[in-house]
């Protein structure tokens, strides 16, 4: 089974945010880039496939240079080699315009699979896969949380709906899976792993490599474009108990005592 | 010329809630660009949900009814609305934002030509058309965005962000779609519950204590069972919990696992990311210990404590016991 997989490199929010400038995101030149959370569990469902089936994993990730080390995290992790997505003209995209790259460029070779997160820990959109999936005329699963391959060319994939209950579905394949974080767990790498991966090639393609018209990628091919960002107004908001740990527990147990009634 | 499609999810013949919102939103949406709006249903004998929908105040509600259309497929779906949207030109398409149309969604803005807007939670018109607000950074900001695309625009709407009580009452003619383009692309083979075993069930909790990724670990759960204990609290979790493997998955809270309202929610290291919100901002108090007093959750939260919950939850814990005491 050759299977390639897209990672997306976001920034690390889990401390304190500033807005950027500009006010349209944050100010990320402080905060550690990490590979999104979503696509770490994706590249694990498709490491543990091709050791299953024989093959090869490749990773593709669309970016500045810096998405360089993201991409040499996943060879560390065992993908065989990668392709940067490496363009100014890339810059500022949406789901469409990078799905529409990624596509691009994984249709260069030949995949039984390609496989994403769900959904970036950024943007948020949870369509980049899909995009790829209609881009490559491929059937497509999003929030799969569990793959198994099948002789005959077709894969049962499980995929979570709301309220805790999963629909068990099968495919076709070549077919596009949109992984959903907690289908597995993922493997950390090895001091072997990041060894080998200083020798594995991380490929960097330009738009015009891939055939693509500059207007149709980055933020020239977007759909959408952000005008600002704020945090969210306080609707209504907390009552915030001050003190040191001692003084707001109290605080907090009297009123939950007296105005909540439940002690 | 505005044309505002609902596109609408439904099961054993009955409106999803959130397809209600939509109307909801969609209506107003519609009101903004000065028109009406339409709706669009998708299924294989759903005259009852035709019915649902003719009561709504709407210039139409378009049935695509086959039986290709029986069970949801992304191809069946996008395949029948990208004909349709050829066939009738709507300048906007809006989905609830959910399991199912956020599938299929992004596909059929790829489908159409058109623009993608996924996850708004609000919308304000101005002279060059609509600005849409949508969560980013799993809700610790907020985006204003505007489609710059070619139309249709296709937005979906998060739960809770339009009340469906707001949808206008009326009446619409239901009208025959086309459905011959149905192209579907999976077989359904069944459904089943996502956790193994027997399932808790925290929606009858009176009180809930839950854990978010800020708990740190499974190792960390003692002081937090003691607090449950001394509540008589059944415990929850944000998703990053369950898929660290800290505790079952039949304790997840959230879009993807139960929603909850009870009588008193403690939420211990959760940010407050939208998929958590949707599950539990109905309870009746709620409470959050988080150490970013900028964190969402506190926009939800009757009592907040920004602070370390691994030295605030024992304090908590002692003084609830103090309390029960004293109260005999």
């Amino acid at each position: 089974m050759r299977i390639a997989v897209c990672v997306k490199q976001v920034p690390d929010t889990e401390g304190r945010l500033r807005l950027a400038a500009d006010g349209r995101w944050i100010d990320d030149e402080e905060l550690q880039m990490v590979v999104n959370e979503s696509d770490e569990y994706a590249l694990e469902e498709a490491l543990q496939i091709a050791e299953r089936t024989g093959g090869e994993v490749v990773v593709f990730g669309l970016g500045p240079a810096r998405v360089a080390e993201a991409l040499r995290k996943c060879l560390a992790l065992g993908a065989a080699r990668a392709v940067h997505l490496l363009d100014d003209a890339f810059a500022g995209g949406d789901a469409m315009s990078t799905g529409r790259a990624l596509a691009a460029a994984v249709a260069r070779e030949e995949f039984d699979l390609v496989l994403t997160g769900s959904q970036s820990d950024d943007d948020g959109f949870g369509a980049t896969g899909s995009v790829v999936a209609a881009c490559l005329g491929w059937p497509h699963a999003w929030l799969v949380m569990g793959v198994e391959i099948e002789d005959g060319g077709t894969a049962k994939v499980t995929r979570e709906m709301e309220s805790g209950m999963n629909e068990v579905l099968r495919l076709r394949l070549p077919a596009v899976l949109e992984i959903q974080a907690g289908i597995n767990n993922p493997r950390y790498a090895s001091l072997k792993g990041i060894m080998q991966a200083k020798r594995k090639e991380i490929a960097a393609v330009a738009a015009a490599d891939l055939g693509l018209d500059p207007g149709a990628v980055g933020a020239a091919g977007a759909t959408l474009e952000v005008l600002s960002v704020a945090f969210p107004a306080a609707v209504g908001g907390a009552q915030m108990l001050e003190g040191d740990a001692a003084t707001a527990a109290k605080a907090l147990a009297e009123a939950l005592q007296k105005e909540v009634g439940v002690i | 010329m505005a044309k505002v499609w609902i596109v609408v999810q439904h099961r054993d013949g009955k409106l999803h809630r959130m397809s209600r919102e939509a109307v909801a939103a969609g209506q107003a949406l519609a009101a903004a660009l000065g028109g009406r709006g339409e709706a669009v249903l998708l299924g294989s004998g759903v005259d009852a949900v035709a019915a649902a929908l003719a009561g709504y105040d709407l210039d139409a509600v378009h049935v695509a009814d086959a039986p290709a259309l029986a069970d949801y497929t992304p191809g069946g779906y996008a395949g029948v609305l990208a004909a349709a949207v050829a066939a009738h030109g709507p300048s906007h398409l809006v989905f609830a934002h959910t399991y199912q149309s956020v599938e299929y969604m992004a596909r059929l803005a790829h489908d159409v030509g058109g623009s993608l807007v996924p996850e708004i939670v609000s919308f304000e018109g101005d002279s060059e058309g609509i600005v849409w607000t949508r969560p980013v950074l799993g809700g610790k900001l907020t985006a204003r965005v505007r489609a710059t695309g070619p139309s249709p625009v296709l937005v979906s709407v998060q739960s809770g962000s339009f009340a469906a009580d707001d949808a206008v009452a009326g009446s619409a003619e239901p009208c025959p779609l086309d459905a011959s383009a149905a192209a579907v692309d999976r077989e359904i083979l069944g459904v089943e519950a996502a956790a193994e075993g027997e399932q808790i069930d925290l929606t009858a909790a009176e009180i809930i204590v839950a854990v978010g990724r800020g708990v740190g670990g499974a190792d960390k759960m003692g002081a937090v069972e003691e607090l449950a204990k001394a509540l008589g609290a059944e415990i929850g979790a944000s998703r990053p919990v369950i898929d660290g493997g800290w505790l079952e998955r039949d304790r997840q809270i959230g879009s993807s696992g139960q929603t909850v309202a009870p009588k008193l929610y403690v939420a211990l290291g959760i940010s407050g990311a939208i998929q958590h919100l949707v599950g539990m901002k109905g309870s009746g108090t709620i409470v959050a210990i988080n150490k970013d007093a900028g964190a969402p959750i506190f926009g939800v939260a009757r009592y907040g404590i920004a602070g370390d919950l691994h030295e605030v939850v024992p304090e908590l814990t002692a003084a609830i016991l103090a309390a029960k005491e004293a109260a005999g």
